[in-house]
């Protein structure tokens, strides 16, 4: 699967200021029992944008916010922590959001977002302060400059895998990557001892 | 220069050095694969054309999805709680026949959780890299392999190349001085950890347990703790490997044999931080004050010793987790009544968790209207400790005793609990939901969730001795 390539995104924000929020909120795990990875979008957050009894619960941000026009979700400290499930980034994609803003963003989540064309950005806890203060505010993040401009003026720097980076500014594939490399895994085997019986 | 542990194996298993501009090629020496994020990843190699690299090191198994119910395997159809659970087992079944690949299935005497039957069969080795499409997958680090868990595009490339891109994370030690008393747990331990270091506070690195209190503990002790790291945010978690480590493996299915077993041991005496090695951050517990611990809140890192009070929220995430648990700042974590309690998962299935929930519910009975669940990591433990009778402790207690599988953990195959309900759990996770719609989840050790079964609310296992004291060594 390769991905769009993408330099600049300009969106709304929706803010979801709590802690923690960890990949068991972003899409409960009785919805892992799929076998494909599409159309997720409908069960993100589900838990927290409807009861019990299914009746959408008014005050979900969710429910609130027109997806359109809204693709970047800013998260409280340490968020996608928790299980490991790609279904998560799946989800936040299929549902519209392109990146993700929060001070610490989990190491699993972070590495599985970036690879279904999903931001995953740490900011300065000013510059988070500032969105959880302004939900709903348009901003710019910058791939290629690695910079988020706010429309108070304020530009966070932030960093970025490189290879990451690449992938998502040249729709390089990170498979074909590995592939390209076979040769050094074949010889690497060798090596070691780890060649097929 | 002196090298830690991680690094070692690190070094190992660099097919190609990171730079600026790509990460590092690390070869992955075991993939073990599940039902649940592996479909996606089976039809990308069948969308690109490709075959899975190395059958010979990826074994599968079904855990997640399946359901515990007994049943009479080999005549009665498995009683899957919803089509798309089947549906799962049935792909990766046929992705196993396709690819060749071993697969733990229903009819197998070693199926389980797989992050038990790794260890169970000798597959999982000191100093090996292991992934899984599973956060847990740092469940394997107590044998002083590098373990953790990926995503499903990940399972995909190691199924394609047998390896991953990855750039180098930091190391943290943490060092257990001390011993823990007698009846404190291994996951006492971990829940102590993450609540010292936070939620967040292993994001990035790699974790080395070690000190006296990790030298003499036990394997499933040291799976334990490291199948944790992930809850205070690291990928994986490592305890150098030593004689218990060898001796555990000794004669396992997958363990070298004969000339090549002495030289695999000598190899993997050298497997642990050499004196003088650096790390990007030292933590220090003293194990001896650790006691008995269960969670509060909707975060792991919300841990207290057992017989403490609920501490007062400081600031809103502590307010909206104690409103969702429904507990009272101040008051005695003991009085939170339990509507229900799961002994198993990854965490905590083994044979030492199971014997020591058994040796608090021998000859006593389940609180009325508590509903309680014990299920067995797998297939070898579920027979072992019915021929040990702890079956039948459990049933006279009035507990359910299941077949193998992740069961109420991730709470998708059926076992789960009801809306409001407060479950006392052996598994890692607390989260809102986890264990069903709006379920409370206090985490807590087998000896600590029995104790709670007999007690109706939350409850001190020291207060809960063995019925047999006198002449039983509750260790």
């Amino acid at each position: 699967m390769s991905l769009d390539p993408i330099q600049t995104l300009r969106s709304q924000t929706i803010a979801m200021p709590q802690e923690n929020i960890d990949t068991d909120q972003i899409i409960p795990a009785r919805y892992l029992t799929t076998t494909t990875r599409e159309g997720l979008g409908k069960v993100l957050f589900y838990d927290w944008r409807y009861d019990v009894d299914g009746t959408v619960k008014a005050e979900a941000v969710l429910n609130n916010v027109d997806p359109e026009g809204h693709a970047i979700l800013v998260g409280g400290h340490n968020f996608g922590c928790g299980s490991s499930r790609e279904h998560a980034p799946w989800a936040l994609a299929d549902y519209g959001f392109k990146a993700v803003l929060s001070t610490k963003i989990a190491d699993i989540f972070k590495s599985n977002a970036i690879k279904n064309g999903i931001l995953a950005i740490e900011v300065s806890p000013e510059a988070h302060a500032w969105l959880m203060d302004n939900p709903g505010a348009e901003i710019e993040i910058d791939l290629e400059e690695k910079k988020v401009r706010l429309p108070n003026q304020m530009v966070e720097n932030f960093e970025i895998e490189a290879f990451g980076r690449r992938c998502l500014l040249d729709g390089v594939d990170p498979l074909g990557f590995l592939q390209n490399s076979a040769e050094e895994i074949e010889a690497y085997e060798a090596r070691t001892g780890k060649h097929a019986a | 220069m002196p090298k830690s542990l991680f690094e070692k194996v690190w070094e190992r298993h660099l097919v190609k050095e990171e730079a600026p501009d790509h990460p590092g090629i690390m070869y992955i020496d075991l993939h073990l694969v599940h039902e649940v994020t592996s479909p996606q990843a089976f039809a990308v190699l069948e969308e690109r054309g490709l075959k899975v690299r190395r059958p010979d090191r990826t074994f599968a198994t079904i855990d997640h999805s399946i359901p515990t119910l007994q049943f009479k395997q080999g005549v009665e159809e498995p009683p899957y709680f919803t089509p798309e659970g089947k549906s799962q087992v049935q792909t990766l079944q046929a992705n196993a026949k396709k690819h060749g690949l071993p697969l733990y299935d229903w009819d197998s005497e070693q199926r389980g959780i797989v992050h038990v039957i790794g260890p169970e069969l000798g597959l999982t080795q000191p100093g090996m890299t292991v992934v899984c499409g599973d956060s847990h997958t740092s469940t394997h680090g107590a044998f002083g392999a590098l373990a953790f868990g990926i995503g499903t595009t990940e399972v995909g490339h190691v199924l394609a190349t047998q390896c991953l891109l990855q750039r180098k994370p930091k190391t943290m030690r943490i060092h257990f001085d001390g011993q823990l008393a007698p009846d404190v747990t291994a996951k006492d331990m971990a829940l102590a950890m993450i609540a010292t270091i936070g939620a967040s506070g292993g994001t990035g690195y790699v974790l080395e347990f070690a000190g006296p209190a990790i030298e003499s503990l036990s394997m499933e002790g040291r799976m334990t703790l490291c199948n944790m790291s992930i809850e205070a945010g690291a990928r994986a978690g490592m305890v150098a490997p030593d004689e218990i480590t060898f001796e555990f493996l000794k004669g396992r299915q997958y363990a070298p044999k004969g000339a090549a077993w002495d030289a695999a041991v000598e190899d993997w005496k050298s497997l642990r931080s050499d004196e003088g090695a650096s790390f990007d951050k030292e933590v220090r517990i003293d194990a001896s004050r650790i006691g008995p611990m269960v969670t509060f809140g909707t975060s792991p890192d919300y841990g207290i010793a057992v017989n403490e009070n609920v501490p007062a929220p400081q600031g809103q995430p502590d307010q909206d987790s104690l409103k969702y648990m429904k507990l009272e700042a101040g008051a005695p974590i003991q009085q939170a009544k339990v509507n229900r309690v799961f002994v198993g998962s990854c965490t905590n299935s083994r044979m030492s968790d199971l014997r020591a929930a058994a040796d608090i519910l021998r000859g006593r009975k389940v609180a009325d209207g508590v509903v309680m669940l014990v299920v067995p990591g797998s297939e070898s433990i579920r027979v072992q400790a019915e021929a040990e009778g702890l079956h039948t402790v459990f049933e006279e207690a009035g507990a359910q005793w299941r077949l193998p599988g992740c069961s109420m953990c991730i709470a998708m195959n059926g076992d789960k609990g009801e809306p409001g309900e407060l479950v006392v759990s052996t598994s890692n996770r607390n989260f809102m939901g986890r264990q069903g719609k709006d379920v409370r989840t206090v985490l807590a050790s087998p000896a600590t969730a029995a104790a709670s079964a007999v007690a109706g609310h939350i409850a001190d296992p020291r207060d809960y001795a063995p019925a047999a004291a006198e002449t039983k060594n509750v260790a």
